[in-house]
């Protein structure tokens, strides 16, 4: 089967409210990063784009559509689209590199979630007879589930502020963070509840941004010349939206996809996990079967900014990076989607 | 440009089709107009509130309706402070995945409380009807505590 090299990242700054900036401005200096880094000129020089949106984000139907502006789409390329995180796009363009259809890919993602109310919108993609039309948001979710955790004992609140710490300390060498700081567990357990049994710091905060990916065969990035890491492993799986039948205290979808996966084949350097709130990443971290060897979300996590549709894309982005300047062997990217956890990516990711 | 030489246009969202809610989750919904409220059994006997057209883990077609309670007892719980726009109360409430009498899986609706300190795990609540059902989920006008 033939080998997948990641050869570019980049991610935009992950901001509040990128004001005026529509998404086509958000995606050109991301799409411009990535060809630099590889030195080719534009998505004429790629076989494959995929990219990964939200239409409920800009409250229009086919607005992904317009994103192809920013690629530049005459003469006529191959491209496709996912309605997910663009980890799921790149899961595709890895397909149609392995069906030998394309040697190289071109994926990426954004979102502007600041116009609207975002965990309002969310609620729309709910199941749309029993859930959707009592608005309950997604932080109202992720507190039902964190408070089986504590109910059962699963975990402290005291464990949920850690990982805020970890996450804003972290964040102090990322310069794409939205939040960062030198804030201390007590720090964070002193806060006032903000949807109990969540602080506020316990959730992600509401980002603009993109990040976009080249990857290829690797006799392509021999070609090219540029660094690479290896795609060694990739699966992903989804529970039933069901809320209630599911063990909200465990990810049993992310521990069948990291063993199909593999991660478990080797030591883990690195993980850079999406959990969009503090508890999460705990769950994660057990299905992952991680220990004290792994360092994870060394970037601060989307706790310290949540490009939504490109979170799960700068999660591989972000250990390729630390793999390629040496200061990792092996590591893990976590991907996610829907509420608590409902579907999940696991991709694993390897020195040359 | 003088303003009578913009054009307009008014443009309302709306859906053209309607769409039948289906034997199971329309059987439901007609339940809450006449306020009550049915489940469905699914492969490992479990009951299922509100019931779900096929079984999650074996994908059988579920068919054996079971009514149940509109009593129950609260599984979790979130306190909204500040309630959304959206949200079905405007007032402090909690969110809640509630196990009805003769339900074995809890479903997610909302607890209507004066305080945080008011609800807990374990809490009985009783479905509280709109005043008028019409056959959507908002039937159930939020669930209210049962005096302990």
């Amino acid at each position: 089967m033939k080998q997948i090299a990641i050869v570019a990242f980049h991610q935009s700054r992950a901001v509040a409210d990128a004001g005026a900036c529509n998404e086509v401005e958000m995606i050109m200096p991301v799409l411009s990063e990535v060809y630099q880094q590889v030195g080719i000129n534009n998505a004429q020089d790629v076989d494959f784009v995929c990219s990964g949106s939200c239409d409920y984000l800009q409250g229009a139907a086919f607005a992904f559509v317009a994103g192809v502006d920013a690629l530049g789409a005459v003469p006529p390329i191959k491209e496709s689209h996912v309605e997910m995180d663009a980890a799921w796009a790149v899961y595709e363009s890895i397909l149609k590199i392995r069906m030998g259809h394309a040697d190289s890919a071109l994926i990426y993602g954004f979102g502007k979630s600041s116009p609207g109310e975002l965990p309002i919108v969310l609620s729309q993609q709910l199941d749309p007879y029993y859930l959707a039309p009592q608005w309950v948001d997604t932080i109202s979710l992720a507190a039902l589930q964190a408070r089986l955790m504590l109910e059962q004992g699963k975990l402290t609140e005291r464990d949920m502020a850690e990982v805020v710490s970890r996450s804003r300390r972290n964040a102090l060498n990322n310069p794409n963070a939205q939040l960062a700081g030198d804030i201390s567990a007590e720090d964070v357990l002193a806060d006032e509840m903000y949807l109990s049994p969540l602080r506020k710091a316990d959730c992600c905060p509401v980002s603009d941004g993109a990040s976009a990916m080249i990857i290829c065969t690797v006799e392509k990035a021999q070609q090219w010349g540029v660094p690479f890491a290896l795609i060694t492993g990739i699966d992903h799986r989804i529970e039933t939206h069901n809320l209630g039948m599911r063990d909200l205290t465990d990810s049993v979808s992310t521990r069948l996809a990291a063993e199909g996966a593999g991660v478990a084949d080797g030591s883990v350097d690195v993980a850079e996990l999406y959990a969009p709130f503090s508890h999460q990443e705990i769950i994660l971290a057990r299905a992952l079967g991680l220990d004290e060897g792994t360092s994870v979300n060394p970037s601060g996590g989307v706790l310290a900014g949540n490009l939504m549709m490109a979170s799960g894309l700068s999660r591989i982005g972000e250990v390729f990076q630390r793999i390629v300047s040496g200061e990792a062997q092996r590591g893990v990217a976590h991907a996610t989607s829907g509420p608590c956890l409902q579907h999940n990516l696991v991709t694993v990711v390897e020195k040359a | 440009m003088p303003e009578s030489e913009i054009l307009n246009q008014a443009f309302e969202l709306g859906y053209t089709y309607t769409r039948s809610t289906g034997p199971v989750v329309g059987r439901f919904l007609t339940g809450l107009r006449d306020q009550q409220i049915v489940g469905i059994r699914a492969s490992d006997g479990r009951v299922v509130v509100p019931p779900m057209e096929y079984d999650p883990d074996t994908a059988e077609a579920l068919s054996e309706f079971v009514d149940v309670s509109d009593e129950g007892e609260v599984v979790s719980w979130a306190w909204v402070k500040h309630p959304r726009e959206a949200h079905p109360s405007s007032q402090p409430f909690a969110w809640a995945m509630i196990r009805l009498d003769g339900a074995d899986v809890p479903m997610v609706h909302w607890v209507r409380a004066k305080d945080e300190s008011d609800i807990r795990c374990g809490s009985r609540v009783r479905a509280r009807w709109a005043d008028e059902t019409v056959g959507f989920i908002t039937d159930i006008a939020g669930f209210e505590l049962v005096g302990e």
